[in-house]
Formats: C-alpha cells, sequence, structure tokens
C-alpha cells in the first residue's frame, strides 16, 4: 500500500535561486515526523511547496496514493492536509467559534442558494458544525472563549485556536509550523500534551517544523535536518542531536588551531 | 451622561413592539391632528420632515416647529410607549412563542403600517422614504464587497446602472406605449406581477457586469483595485452616454410606475433577509477569513476564488435591484445620475454606519439620506456639514457608528421586562 503522503525528488527554484533540492520524505498513518535546520534553511518552503502554495519545479508530491502536485491550496487542505502557521495566521475580527466553523468548509454541501435563504438543509449542516466546533473547542480547552474577538485571547490559547482550526478541516496529515514559537515553559508543556492528545484521539499523522530540541525529542520518531534546502541528515532524534554535520550546521564548524 | 441614562431608564422596559405602538399613535395623531396643531401653531402645513425645512428655511418659525415636533412626536411616542409597555410585553411574550419568522412578519408589518401612515400626508414623504430604503439596499450591498469582503470597490453606481438601464429597457418594451421601444409586448396589466422578474434580471445584468472586477480582484487587491473598479464605473458611464438606442446622455423616462411603497418596502425586507442569512453562514464567514488573511483561509479549505467573485457577484447583483427599483421610483434614468456623487454618497453611508453590520449599514443609509434632504435648504453648506460629521465620525469611530456586529432579531424583539426582574431577585 502506498504511504499516506509520499514526496519524492521535490525540488524548486526560485528565479535561479535553488531553494529545495532532492527533498523526499514518507509519511505513513500516525507517524510523527520533524524537521529541523537553521533559518533560511528553506523549511517553511517545503510546507509550502507540499501544501500547494507554490508548485514544485521538480518532482512528484502524493497524498494517499494520488497526485497533489499542482492542485491549488484549498484543494489540497479539503483533500486531508491540515496545517498551522510559524506567525499565526488567525482572522483578526472574527470570534474563535466562527473560525472553528470556517474551517469546516469543504464539507458543506447546501451551496449558495442554501446560504441565501437559509433553507432547511443549510440550518441543518450549519447546526452540525456548530456541535462539531464546540466539541473541539473542548477539546482544546477554549470553549470559554467560543464568543470571544480572536484578538482578545491569550498567545498560548491563540495557538491552540489555530490547532483547533486544523484539525476542524478532518485532516490525515497536520503540517505544524513552529508550534512553540514565542511560547512560555508553561505553555511548552501544555502543547506537548495537546499535541499528543491530537495525536491519539484522531489518530492523525504529524509533520512539524520545531527549533526546540526538548520538542522534538519528546514527540518525534524520525528528524530530517535541513540546510541549504538540501536534506543533510536523517534518523531517530538521539542519533541527530549527536550527529557532527548538524552541529556543524547549527553551530559551525569547530575551530582547531 | 449619567442623567441622561436615569432619565431613559423608565424606557428600558419598552419591547419594540411597544415603540411602534408610540410611532403608530404618534402618526394617527398627525393623521388627524395635524392640520389642526400647525394650524394654532402658526405653521403653513404640516411639516414634511420634522420640521427640519421650515426651521431652515424660515428661522423665526423654529420654536413651532420644535414645539410641533414635540406635540406631534415625542410626547405621544415616549408617552404611549412606556404607558403601554405592560401590555406591549405581554404581547412580545406571546410573540416570543411564535416561530421567529412569523413573529419578524409582524413586527415588519406592523412597522410598514407606521411608516406608510407617516409618509401618507405628503408625496414627497414618500418619496423621500423610498429613496431612503433604496439607500438602504445600496448600503447594505456595497457592504457586502467593502466591509464584509474588505475590498474598496467604488464601481457600485455602476452596478447600479447597469440594474437600472437592463429593468427599465425591459419594462419600456414589455409593458409600457414608449417611444423608444413602441407599443407594449405584453399587456401591461401583468407589469406589476413581473416587475419582481425584471428586478431580478437587473441584478443578474449587474452581477454579470461584475465578473469585469471580480476577476482582477484575484490578483490585485486594495488601492490598484480600487482604480480598476473606478475604471469600470466610468467604462459603464461612458458606454451608456454614447448608446443612442437608449437615449444616450439624455436618459430614458415614462417607465410605469411599479415601485410603490410597499414594492419597495419588501424588496429592502428581503435584502436584509438574504444578507443576514448569507453572511452569518459559513459561506458568508468566508468572505472575512479572505479579508483577514487570505492565505489562511485557502489553507482551511476556503475556496478564495470563487468567495471573491460570490461576494462581487452578490453585492453587485443587490446594486442592480435598488438601481431598477431607483429607475422606477424616479420614472427617469440618465448616465449622469450613476457619477462620482453618488459614489461618494453611496460610500459615505457604508462607512459612517459601519462596516461588516447589517445596523449600521441601516443607520448609515437612514442618516445620509435623511440629513441630506434634511440640510437641503442649506444648499451649498450641506455639502460642508455632511463631510464635517463623517469627519468626526471617522476620528471617534473608525470603523463607523457600528460595525461588526451581526443582526439579532430575536434578542430586537424580546420583551423587556423579563430581563429586570431575573436582575432584580
Amino acid at each position: 500500500m502506498a504511504p499516506l503522503l509520499n514526496v519524492a525528488h521535490m525540488t524548486h527554484f526560485f528565479g535561479g535561486l535553488r531553494a529545495v533540492s532532492d527533498f523526499n520524505l514518507t509519511i505513513e498513518p500516525g507517524e510523527i515526523k520533524g524537521l529541523i535546520g537553521p533559518n533560511g534553511a528553506g523549511k517553511t518552503t517545503v510546507f509550502n511547496l507540499i501544501t500547494g502554495v507554490y508548485t514544485p519545479t521538480e518532482g512528484t508530491v502524493e497524498l494517499e496514493g494520488k497526485n497533489i502536485k499542482g492542485l491549488e491550496t484549498h484543494v489540497i487542505a479539503g483533500m486531508g492536509l491540515g496545517r498551522t502557521f510559524q506567525n499565526l495566521a488567525l482572522w483578526r475580527h472574527m470570534n474563535v467559534l466562527d473560525h472553528i466553523r470556517l474551517a469546516h468548509y469543504s464539507q458543506l454541501t447546501y451551496g449558495l442558494f442554501g446560504a441565501f435563504f437559509g433553507t432547511p438543509k443549510c440550518r441543518r449542516e450549519e447546526e452540525q458544525v456548530v456541535d462539531n466546533s464546540f466539541k473541539l473547542l473542548k477539546l482544546f480547552d477554549i470553549e470559554q472563549f467560543a464568543m470571544h474577538n480572536i484578538g482578545n485571547l491569550p498567545y498560548g490559547a491563540q495557538r491552540r485556536v489555530e490547532m483547533a482550526r486544523a484539525m476542524a478541516t478532518d485532516p490525515k496529515v497536520l503540517f505544524l509550523d513552529e508550534p512553540t514559537a514565542g511560547m512560555t515553559p508553561d505553555e511548552l508543556i501544555r502543547m506537548i500534551a495537546i499535541i499528543r492528545q491530537v495525536h491519539r484521539d484522531f489518530g492523525v499523522a504529524i509533520f512539524m517544523i520545531e527549533h526546540r530540541m526538548k520538542f522534538v525529542m519528546e514527540l518525534c520518531e524520525s528528524i530530517q535536518t535541513l540546510v541549504f534546502g538540501e536534506v543533510i541528515a536523517e534518523g531517530p532524534p538521539e542519533e541527530i542531536q549527536n550527529n557532527p554535520e548538524v552541529i556543524e550546521a547549527y553551530l559551525g564548524k569547530e575551530d582547531l588551531h | 451622561m449619567e442623567k441622561l441614562k436615569k432619565l431613559f431608564s423608565p424606557f428600558s422596559v419598552v419591547p419594540l413592539a411597544g415603540w411602534l405602538l408610540g410611532g403608530f399613535s404618534a402618526v394617527l395623531m398627525e393623521y388627524y391632528l395635524g392640520d389642526l396643531i400647525s394650524y394654532y401653531l402658526y405653521l403653513p402645513k404640516i411639516p414634511v420632515l420634522f420640521g427640519t425645512l421650515i426651521m431652515l428655511k424660515k428661522p423665526l418659525l423654529i420654536p413651532s416647529a420644535l414645539a410641533y415636533d414635540l406635540i406631534v412626536y415625542i410626547v405621544p411616542i415616549f408617552l404611549v410607549a412606556r404607558l403601554t409597555a405592560p401590555l406591549t410585553n405581554g404581547l412580545a411574550a406571546l410573540l416570543e412563542r411564535m416561530p421567529l419568522w412569523l413573529a419578524t412578519l409582524i413586527h415588519l408589518a406592523a412597522f410598514y403600517g407606521v411608516l406608510s401612515t407617516w409618509a401618507g400626508i405628503s408625496d414627497y414623504r414618500v418619496l423621500v422614504v423610498k429613496l431612503t430604503m433604496i439607500s438602504v439596499i445600496l448600503t447594505l450591498s456595497l457592504n457586502v464587497i467593502n466591509g464584509y469582503q474588505g475590498e474598496f470597490s467604488c464601481s457600485h453606481p455602476g452596478f447600479m446602472a447597469l440594474g437600472a438601464y437592463a429593468s427599465s429597457i425591459l419594462t419600456l418594451l414589455l409593458f409600457a406605449n414608449d417611444k423608444m421601444f413602441g407599443a407594449p409586448l405584453l399587456n401591461p396589466a401583468l407589469g406589476p406581477y413581473l416587475f419582481p422578474l425584471v428586478l431580478v434580471f437587473g441584478g443578474a445584468v449587474a452581477a454579470l457586469g461584475s465578473l469585469i472586477v471580480a476577476i482582477p480582484s484575484f490578483r490585485t487587491r486594495g488601492d490598484y483595485l480600487a482604480i480598476i473598479s473606478l475604471a469600470f464605473l466610468f467604462i459603464v458611464k461612458s458606454a451608456i452616454e454614447n448608446l443612442e438606442i437608449f437615449g444616450g446622455p439624455r436618459g430614458m423616462s415614462s417607465q410605469p410606475n411599479y415601485a410603490t411603497l410597499p414594492v419597495v418596502f419588501s424588496w429592502m425586507a428581503l435584502c436584509i433577509w438574504v444578507v443576514h442569512n448569507f453572511t452569518t453562514s459559513v459561506l458568508g464567514k468566508a468572505l472575512n477569513a479572505v479579508r483577514d488573511n487570505e492565505p489562511a483561509a485557502n489553507s482551511m479549505t476556503v475556496n478564495t476564488r470563487k468567495t471573491k467573485m460570490t461576494a462581487f457577484m452578490f453585492g453587485a447583483f443587490w446594486a442592480g435591484v435598488a438601481g431598477g427599483l431607483f429607475a422606477h421610483v424616479l420614472r427617469y434614468v440618465n448616465p449622469g445620475t450613476f457619477g462620482l456623487n453618488k459614489l461618494a454618497e453611496i460610500l459615505a453611508m457604508v462607512y459612517f454606519g459601519g462596516l461588516n453590520s447589517i445596523y449600521g449599514s441601516i443607520v448609515g443609509a437612514l442618516s445620509i439620506s435623511v440629513l441630506s434632504e434634511a440640510l437641503r435648504p442649506l444648499e451649498l453648506f450641506k455639502w460642508i456639514i455632511i463631510p464635517l460629521i463623517l469627519i468626526l465620525v471617522m476620528i471617534y469611530r473608525p470603523h463607523g457608528l457600528i460595525s461588526f456586529t451581526e443582526l439579532n432579531v430575536k434578542g430586537l424583539i424580546r420583551p423587556r421586562n423579563k430581563a429586570r426582574q431575573e436582575g432584580g431577585e
């Protein structure tokens, strides 16, 4: 059987600049993988290439055996590839409940006519969406903020809203772009618990970009290290942590003189 | 401010039904005693717009006009509303148990009763009321594009012109004996019944035209889209000016009188209802998501292109309907009407009232239309006072008077005595 997500020989150029070269990735159902690398290595570009924000110049991207390269972002997202963003990408004038409701967009079938006239079918589906949204809000412990404007929430809660929103799209693979950026140690521990919970309850596979080794060590089964668009090391966290090439990429070469 | 609150606190128990009853008693009083009261107050006739026109023309009559407002409107409305509060609260409780749509329809019918009785005093009032209601439709439809969707579209008068001309051509062709198209093709008696279809056709033409602005909006936003939409406005205007078969710059006249007060009122109510349904549904919330963060919307499975196209076509449709009503209210259209002045007027209504809000659009359309009618005697100074008010609103409330709120019909019509009991006990 084909793996859940299969990326083979993915290469991308921005003009003459080779941003990502020969990137390979397979994710099996329920797996948690990590992607680390210094600033500017192209980690977010890899995310954007797979999720369809950019189309890779070369290579193949397949989700459950079906080609998703070149499809529009919202189509890929609807097929089961959810994501969060490095710098929170929330909708600043909307309340928390509406954030989660909106992520059900592709699951609705009532159409514009239903929306204009509030047909019974529309109302039925909207009620289901609200029910499901509250389930997610409860799961991520942000139920008490449901009617609050997103801007009034503390940072950690905003992160959780983003996770809940991504889960509302009913993903098979979840892409997390630095889920702990800017978090306090307390919030970090909470985030680990939440990711574990999502992984357990939804059985979703996770692919994450993360800088904090503690976090990665805790969660990931396997890690890739990206430097200047190339994967220089791949393996279990302990191995990566002691890999001299990785250390060199992060800290520079040891001066022997 | 505290004192003002205290003054109004006895009226916090009055439900919407009570205010409607108060309004009804006031307009009835004007209907039967208006002439008598204005005679004793040395007013030449019943003041048409709360005496503002008389006050500005003849300052000596200011006290009389104010006294008239006090006797005919303010005292009866507040007195009746407060005295019948126990009764109307009972009524509101009864209505609350009914299905929401029925209760809403009853309130709307009552409101229409008040409005038509008030407007029935003079033809001028009827015209002002009709044009104000058309402004409400226009403001709401532009709010969908500029508020909910967050683009800055300047082509609204263009959409309106498309709707006005399309529906005028259809009614003149089908139902009117007219020098341009000759004898009617259908029995004119059918006209009023088919008029909704004519308006929908006008709206559809406007919606199709809006694609010219919607498609560039896939790639551009902000200032550049504003320029494209402005260009569209000028294209439509000069195209019509140069189409001699539709009268060119002289325009078209003698449209049949189909846009009566109940017709315009029903279309306004329908527009508010549909816009409310749409903007509270997930498909409508997608507009807000595209406005606030498009890449995020895309990643959350929202089809952003379809969403943008929907917003433009939906907004343009209602602008077209409003244009059709406008043409049949004035029974005359010419391309000069749909220029930059109209654009400024609609934009002012949207931004004055408040973005992303149905209440805001109603308040904006109502206040700017009534204000510009009431200040008409000031002529040039009108265009100093209204912009000044706009500037003040923008300073103190940058998103408009009532922005980012959802219409809550249930909250509006609920009985008001319960909340107080719960709070007191």
